[in-house]
This record gives C-alpha cells, sequence and structure tokens, in this order.
C-alpha cells in the first residue's frame, strides 16, 4: 500500500477500536440474555441481537484488515449515502407492503389471520408497518440525504471517519432488533415509541454518534453560514433525542429480560407520549423533511430559495410551537382540560408556520413554473409540499375539540395521517432520491423517465383513494356512533358501524396496492440507473462531482 | 440594506447561523418550553387525578394478562378511554377517570377503536363468551373483524415471571411492597384461579373485588387466556360509581 494510498484511510483508528468494543459488549450481553434470559420472549430475540453483534464484529476485523476506512479530504463521503439510499428504497418497499397486508386484513379478517401463526396477527403487524415507513424508510432517507446534504453546503467531508458507518449500521440493526421484537410481541405499547428498553439504549447510543457527526462537520465548514437546511435537519435531530430519551424512560424487569415498565403511569404517561407522539410527526416528520425541501428543490429547479427572512420566522415558530400541540389527541379525556385547551390553541396557531414552510417551498418555483410540466421530479416534490400544505390545514381543523369529538379515534385519523405520510413524507422522500441517485452513481439521469410519470400518477392516484375512503369511513363511523333514533336511544351497535367500513377498507387497501405499485416501479429504475442502464434518457440530473471544490 | 432593518435578522445571521453550538442551545431551549409548561404541572397539581376508592394495583394474574394484552398490540384497536360525551356514556358506562389509570404502566387509553372501548368491559360479557371470543371472534359477533387467539388457551403461563414484574412495578412506586403482595406474588396467581384456596381471604384483603375463578374453563392448565380474561374481566370495575360524585366540587377539574 502505497502512503498516498494509506492517507486517504482511517487506519484502524481508536474509534474502531471502539466500535469492536461496542459490538464485542453487546455480544456478550446477548450471550447471557440468550442462555438465562428471565423470559422466553427474550431467550428467542437475543439470538437475533446476537448474531447482528457478531456480524459486527467480523466486519470490523473487515475494517483492520483494509487499513480502516476509506477517508480521502479531498472528496465527499458518498458511499454511506449510496448505501442510505438503498437502505431506503428497501425498507420503503417492505414498510408499504406491510401496511397493505394489514389494510387486507382489516377488509378480509378471516381470510388474513392464521391461528398457528400469532406473529402475523394485526395487533403485531400494525408496529411493525408504522416504524418501518416511519423509522426504517424515512429514518433512512433522513440520515442518508442529511449526510449528503450537510456535506455540500459546508463544502467539507463528513466528519467522523468510521462513525458515519456505524450510524448507517447501527441504524438499520436498531429496525431489525425493532421489528422481530414486535413479532414477538416485544412492544412497550407506546404507539411510534415500541421498542424495549434495550433496543431504546441502542438507538440513543446510535442517535449520540449521529447527532455529534453532524455537529462537527458543521463546525468545520468552509462556509461562512449554516444553510437553512441544517437547522432543520439540526432541530430534528437534537429534538428527537429529547423525545426519546424522556419517553422511553423506564423500568426493566430484568436486565436480560426483554419486559420494562415505564418510570409514568396514567395520565402523566398519556401526556408525554403524545408529546412524543406528535413531535415524532413535528420534528421526524416535519423538520427532517422540510430540511429536504430546502435542498432538493431549490437544487432540481436551480431557483434560489423564495424568502430568507421566511425561513427564519418559520422555522423558530415552527418548532416552538409544535412542542405545544400533543394534548389534542387527549381531548374530553381524563387529562385536565387546561391541557386541553393549550394543545389545541397551540395547534391551531401552528397553521401559520407550517403554511410558512410551504409557500417557500412553492414559491421557490416562481420563475420555473414551467418545470412542473416537463419534470416529473420536479411536479413530485412540489405535489409533495401540497400535501403538506394539505395535512397541515386538517390537523389544526381536527385539533379543535368539537371537531375532535367526532374525528377521534375513527379513520378520519388514518387518513389524515396518510395524506401527510403518503402526500408530503413519501413523496419528498421519492423526489429527493430520484434527484441523489443519479448524483451519487455518477449517471446523466434516472434510468426512465416515463416510469417516474407512471410512479408519479399512480401513487397519486392511491393517495386519492387512500384519503377519500377514510374521510367516508372515518366521518360515517364518527356520526353513527352518536346517531340517536326517534325514541332516544342509540341507533347503531358498535359491531353495525364496524359492518359499514367494509367497501372503505377494500378501497383503501386497492389505494395502498397503488401506493405500493409506485415504489416497485421506482426500485425498479433505481435498479436499473445504479447498474449503468442509462443511455438515452430524458430525465437529466445536473451531474454532481464529489470532489470538493475550494470555498470561492 | 442594512441601514433601516431589525437588528435581529444581523444577529441571527452573525450569531445563530455562525455558530453551532449557538443553533444548537437555541434549538434545545426553544422546542423545552411547551413540555414543561404543559407536562411537569401534571406531577405536583393535586387536582389532576381525582381521589376516589377503590383504585389498586392489579393481581399479578390480571397484570400478567394486562402484559398479553400489551403483548398483541390490542391497543392498536381498543381504546380504554371513555369521554364525557353523551353517546360514549349509553355505551360503554361512565366516562373514565385520572384515577382509574393511575397504576398504568404504561397506560392503555389508545387512539383507535377499530373494535369497541374496553375501558370498563369488565363483568359486561361472560367467562364462556371472551373464551368463544377469543378462539374464534366470528363465531360469537359474525361481523367482528378481529383476529382469533386460540393458542392463549394452550399456552402455559409464564408464572415464574410474575414475581419480578411486581418487584419492577414497586421499584416505580406502585404498592406492591405493601400488604405481603410481593412476598405472596406466584401463589397469588393460583389462588384467584381457585375459589376454594386456603388463601382466598387473604387474596381479597390484598387485592379487594377482584374476581376469583378458573377463567378458561380448564383447571389442568394456568394459560394465558386465564390471564387475559382476569385483565378483561377486572377493567372499569374498582371504582363504585353508584357512590362516586362526579359534579362534587373535589372532582371536578
Amino acid at each position: 500500500m502505497t502512503a498516498l494510498a494509506a492517507e486517504k484511510r482511517t487506519g484502524f483508528d481508536a474509534s474502531s477500536m471502539v466500535v469492536m468494543a461496542i459490538c464485542a459488549l453487546g455480544a456478550l450481553w446477548a450471550l447471557i440474555a440468550a442462555a438465562t434470559g428471565a423470559d422466553a420472549a427474550m431467550r428467542t430475540h437475543a439470538w437475533v441481537i446476537g448474531i447482528g453483534f457478531l456480524v459486527g464484529l467480523f466486519a470490523m476485523v473487515g475494517v483492520y484488515s483494509s487499513n480502516g476506512v476509506l477517508n480521502d479530504k479531498t472528496e465527499y463521503a458518498e458511499n454511506v449515502v449510496k448505501y442510505g439510499a438503498i437502505a431506503s428504497m428497501f425498507w420503503g418497499v417492505v414498510g408499504l407492503l406491510v401496511g397493505v397486508v394489514i389494510a387486507f386484513q382489516l377488509a378480509f379478517p378471516a381470510l388474513l389471520s392464521w391461528e398457528a401463526l400469532p406473529q402475523l396477527n394485526f395487533g403485531r403487524l400494525r408496529p411493525l408497518h408504522t416504524s418501518a415507513v416511519i423509522f426504517a424508510f424515512g429514518g433512512n432517507v433522513l440520515i442518508a440525504t442529511s449526510f449528503y446534504v450537510v456535506q455540500r453546503t459546508c463544502r467539507t467531508r463528513l466528519a467522523g471517519g468510521i462513525w458515519p458507518w456505524f450510524v448507517f449500521w447501527g441504524y438499520q440493526f436498531f429496525i431489525v432488533v425493532a421489528a422481530t421484537g414486535y413479532l414477538l410481541g416485544i412492544t412497550q405499547s407506546k404507539e411510534y415509541a415500541e421498542p424495549e428498553w434495550y433496543a431504546d439504549i441502542w438507538l440513543t447510543l446510535v442517535w449520540v454518534a449521529y447527532l455529534v457527526i453532524f455537529l462537527a462537520t458543521l463546525m468545520k465548514r468552509k462556509e461562512p453560514h449554516i444553510y437553512v437546511a441544517n437547522w432543520f435537519y439540526l432541530a430534528f435531530i437534537v429534538t428527537i433525542a429529547m423525545l426519546h430519551v424522556v419517553n422511553n424512560l423506564a423500568m426493566p424487569v430484568s436486565l436480560i429480560g426483554s419486559r420494562s415498565y415505564s418510570a409514568f403511569a396514567g395520565v402523566q404517561d398519556a401526556l408525554t407520549q403524545w408529546w412524543y407522539g406528535h413531535n415524532a410527526v413535528g420534528f421526524f416528520l416535519t423538520a427532517g423533511f422540510l430540511a429536504i425541501m430546502y435542498y432538493f428543490i431549490p437544487k432540481r429547479a436551480e431557483r434560489p430559495v423564495f424568502s430568507y427572512r421566511l425561513s427564519i420566522i418559520h422555522f423558530w415558530a415552527l418548532i416552538f410551537i409544535y412542542i405545544w400541540a400533543g394534548p389534542h389527541h387527549l381531548h374530553y379525556t381524563a387529562l385536565p382540560e387546561w391541557a386541553q385547551t393549550l394543545g389545541m390553541t397551540f395547534s391551531v396557531i401552528l397553521w401559520m408556520p407550517s403554511w410558512g414552510g410551504m409557500i417557500n417551498g412553492l414559491m421557490t418555483l416562481s420563475g420555473a413554473w414551467d418545470k412542473l410540466r416537463t419534470d416529473p421530479v420536479i411536479r413530485m416534490l412540489v405535489v409533495s409540499v401540497a400535501f403538506y400544505g394539505m395535512s397541515t390545514f386538517e390537523g389544526p381543523v381536527m385539533s379543535v375539540r368539537a371537531v375532535n369529538s367526532l374525528s377521534h379515534y375513527t379513520d378520519w385519523t388514518i387518513g389524515h395521517v396518510h395524506s401527510g405520510a403518503l402526500g408530503w413524507v413519501g413523496f419528498i422522500s421519492f423526489g429527493a432520491l430520484y434527484c441523489l441517485i443519479p448524483w451519487l452513481w455518477k449517471r446523466k439521469g434516472m434510468y426512465s423517465r416515463a416510469l417516474i410519470e407512471w410512479h408519479f400518477w399512480i401513487a397519486t392516484l392511491g393517495i386519492l383513494l387512500y384519503i377519500t375512503s377514510m374521510w367516508v369511513s372515518g366521518i360515517m363511523q364518527g356520526l353513527m356512533w352518536r346517531a340517536y333514533n326517534e325514541l332516544g336511544f342509540l341507533e347503531y351497535s358498535f359491531v353495525e358501524t364496524v359492518e359499514a367500513m367494509h367497501p372503505y377498507y377494500i378501497i383503501r387497501a386497492l389505494g395502498g396496492v397503488l401506493y405500493l405499485a409506485g415504489a416497485l416501479l421506482m426500485a425498479w429504475n433505481v435498479y436499473k440507473t445504479i447498474r449503468g442502464d442509462v443511455k438515452k434518457t430524458e430525465d437529466a440530473a445536473n451531474p454532481q462531482s464529489a470532489v470538493i471544490n475550494p470555498a470561492e | 440594506m442594512a441601514k433601516k432593518t431589525n437588528p435581529i435578522w444581523g444577529w441571527h445571521k452573525r450569531v445563530l447561523e455562525q455558530n453551532s453550538i449557538m443553533l444548537t442551545a437555541g434549538v434545545l431551549v426553544v422546542v423545552s418550553i411547551g413540555g414543561l409548561v404543559e407536562i411537569a404541572p401534571l406531577f405536583y397539581l393535586d387536582e389532576t387525578i381525582e381521589e376516589v376508592e377503590g383504585v389498586r394495583p392489579h393481581s399479578p394474574l390480571a397484570l400478567m394478562g394486562r402484559d398479553i394484552y400489551i403483548r398483541e398490540g390490542c391497543y392498536t384497536c381498543h381504546s380504554q378511554m371513555i369521554r364525557p360525551l353523551r353517546d360514549e356514556m349509553e355505551r360503554y358506562g361512565h366516562y373514565s377517570l385520572a384515577a382509574e389509570s393511575m397504576y398504568d404502566r404504561p397506560f392503555q387509553w389508545g387512539s383507535k377503536r377499530t373494535g369497541p372501548d374496553l375501558a370498563r368491559v369488565g363483568g359486561k360479557y361472560s367467562d364462556e363468551w371472551h373464551r368463544d371470543h377469543m378462539r374464534d371472534p366470528r363465531s360469537v359477533v359474525p361481523e367482528s373483524i378481529m383476529p382469533p387467539y386460540a393458542f392463549l388457551a394452550e399456552t402455559p403461563l409464564e408464572v415464574d415471571a410474575v414475581e419480578g414484574r411486581l418487584r419492577a412495578l414497586a421499584r416505580l412506586g406502585v404498592p406492591y411492597d405493601e400488604l405481603d403482595r410481593l412476598e405472596n406474588a406466584v401463589s397469588d396467581v393460583y389462588t384467584q384461579l381457585d375459589p376454594f384456596a386456603a388463601d382466598y381471604d387473604g387474596f381479597l384483603e390484598r387485592y379487594p373485588g377482584a374476581p376469583v375463578r378458573d377463567f378458561d374453563g380448564d383447571t389442568d392448565i394456568v394459560s394465558e387466556l386465564d390471564a387475559l380474561i382476569a385483565y378483561l374481566q377486572v377493567l372499569g370495575t374498582m371504582v363504585d360509581f353508584s357512590t362516586y360524585e362526579a359534579e362534587a366540587d373535589e372532582n371536578l377539574r
């Protein structure tokens, strides 16, 4: 190995040894838990965890034998972003597929439940679906794009040597541990925070490494100012750390057992959970993806961000106000009314900074509106911002107590979540990946623009089927629950309202199938692009060199 | 440009946009306020939880049943929170009190009613109904879309695990360390399944009002179904609403 080549690698440095020690300790813990775990689920789950850490150990032997990982200071770190892009695509398809399965389970329960396989019942698959789409798909998109964007906007290579790889693989490991746990019935039952205490500790470790890498990269930037996308990424990383740690505070039954009990009880636990739950939406699914909007829309449209001052105002207003909105999940419950009223008030105010972001994203297209017609990627990005605007209007409406008394506990909530998730988060992610993949693999564009067109239209149709069917079923069920007959008795039994949902559950599942089909087209397009089958494509992604240009 | 503009823009550009630590600190301060104002008072304002008679920690068997309820993700389709709305109170019973979930870690209020609310399901159906319903929900409710849970009746309950779970909850302040509840954790599982058990009276002193019988109808096995039905049958039954005065001053919040 020449001296020059050696300079471009980290060597087996202290960081590598720390990562190796973490893997060894983890494997040791898993071995003890597999042999003497406090409950049967733990003894099974420990095998998954142990194998994961052993694979990590072997990978570190590989890192040792190849003199560390690549660390060429004249180039951007792109390999870890490439892995992140592929992982995003993979988990996206998995998460959507599980979503389609559980949608059909609600439509055809007798056909799609298996007595011998309780692991595949709706109750265990539902958290698998939500975690797979939010944390596995969304999380990988956020980590991959943030690693890409922070380097480019700071004009410096990602900090940390081996640590970005630790974050990437550690995060995939967290996903696998969480997902296998759900199938085994290992759950805390706190929505979107279901993984048990040991998975939570692992995620905390990975997340702190993520924050440190991000901050260290910001600190060694060659640009004088921190770009607006990075404010949003930073707010997302910092706030998710806070929410995750507080909401998951729990007392394990045993240090080698799978069960724990929440540090909070009843009403306090409920508000802590929805403070977390609503801000998982606010900071994971909003702030993080707004960062994507602030980088990829201007870049793809080749226009500057519409208003710098609007971005400042809506950034600080958004992150301040979002945190207060959690109690609107607990209207008319045993939560004290003063807290409900505060939550409702801030939820309505939240409409304004949300639309500030929408306006800033949409108006960035000023002077480039024709691209909506010619470039399906731009169209996807812009429609996603439009869906963001729609769901951030619907949300404040639903947070009003009178509306919430009808909508709460019904499918209206599910429809609302999916207009945000499929329309906003899904489309902005797909759009960003369609930009990223040619940039990373140095292709002149995606393999097929026609496939992107098909993806856009099929997925849009899927979203419309999904949200309209859920509006109808949700509002109908809410009205049926409160309907009285002329004698003053409740008109419908509960199960009559379940029966009435059947056609809408079928329409919803079909909407899901269309959305999944769109993602499969994308996966094929991505595969062909990476393979290098791009010869004559109509998709034009401005090539982005990996070489770091000195600051001007 | 800078002449007539508000100095805050310049400050933002100079300080927050050029110093990542200041930016991080700013974010942390701004995102902490809402949670502190809303959540922290719930821990020290006395009126957050009503003072009511009867709410006690779950019996060991019911606690194990609750853990099965959580394991199977029942909360994804069933709420345990009756709102003070006319139709809900007629359909499900008295609206839920904060006190009724004061020992629930985590809470099981739920967020979706694909199935009905279960906050007061205790005593509403017979054990036989629950057995049939868990084996094949559509055998008793033809329109039901619930999956079957037939395996619960054949799966032995992990009785060994119960003492550790009570201890963990006691460490968090749930009063399992009172009335010899910890010492009797395992034997109380068996006592609750047998109305002729020697320690019947002692059990009911530790867990007043707990139903005592063989819930799954099979005395040869302590099954997960025993635990789950024991849990479902106690839900919403701890507070005596014939004596609770919802409109009394101390109960208005």
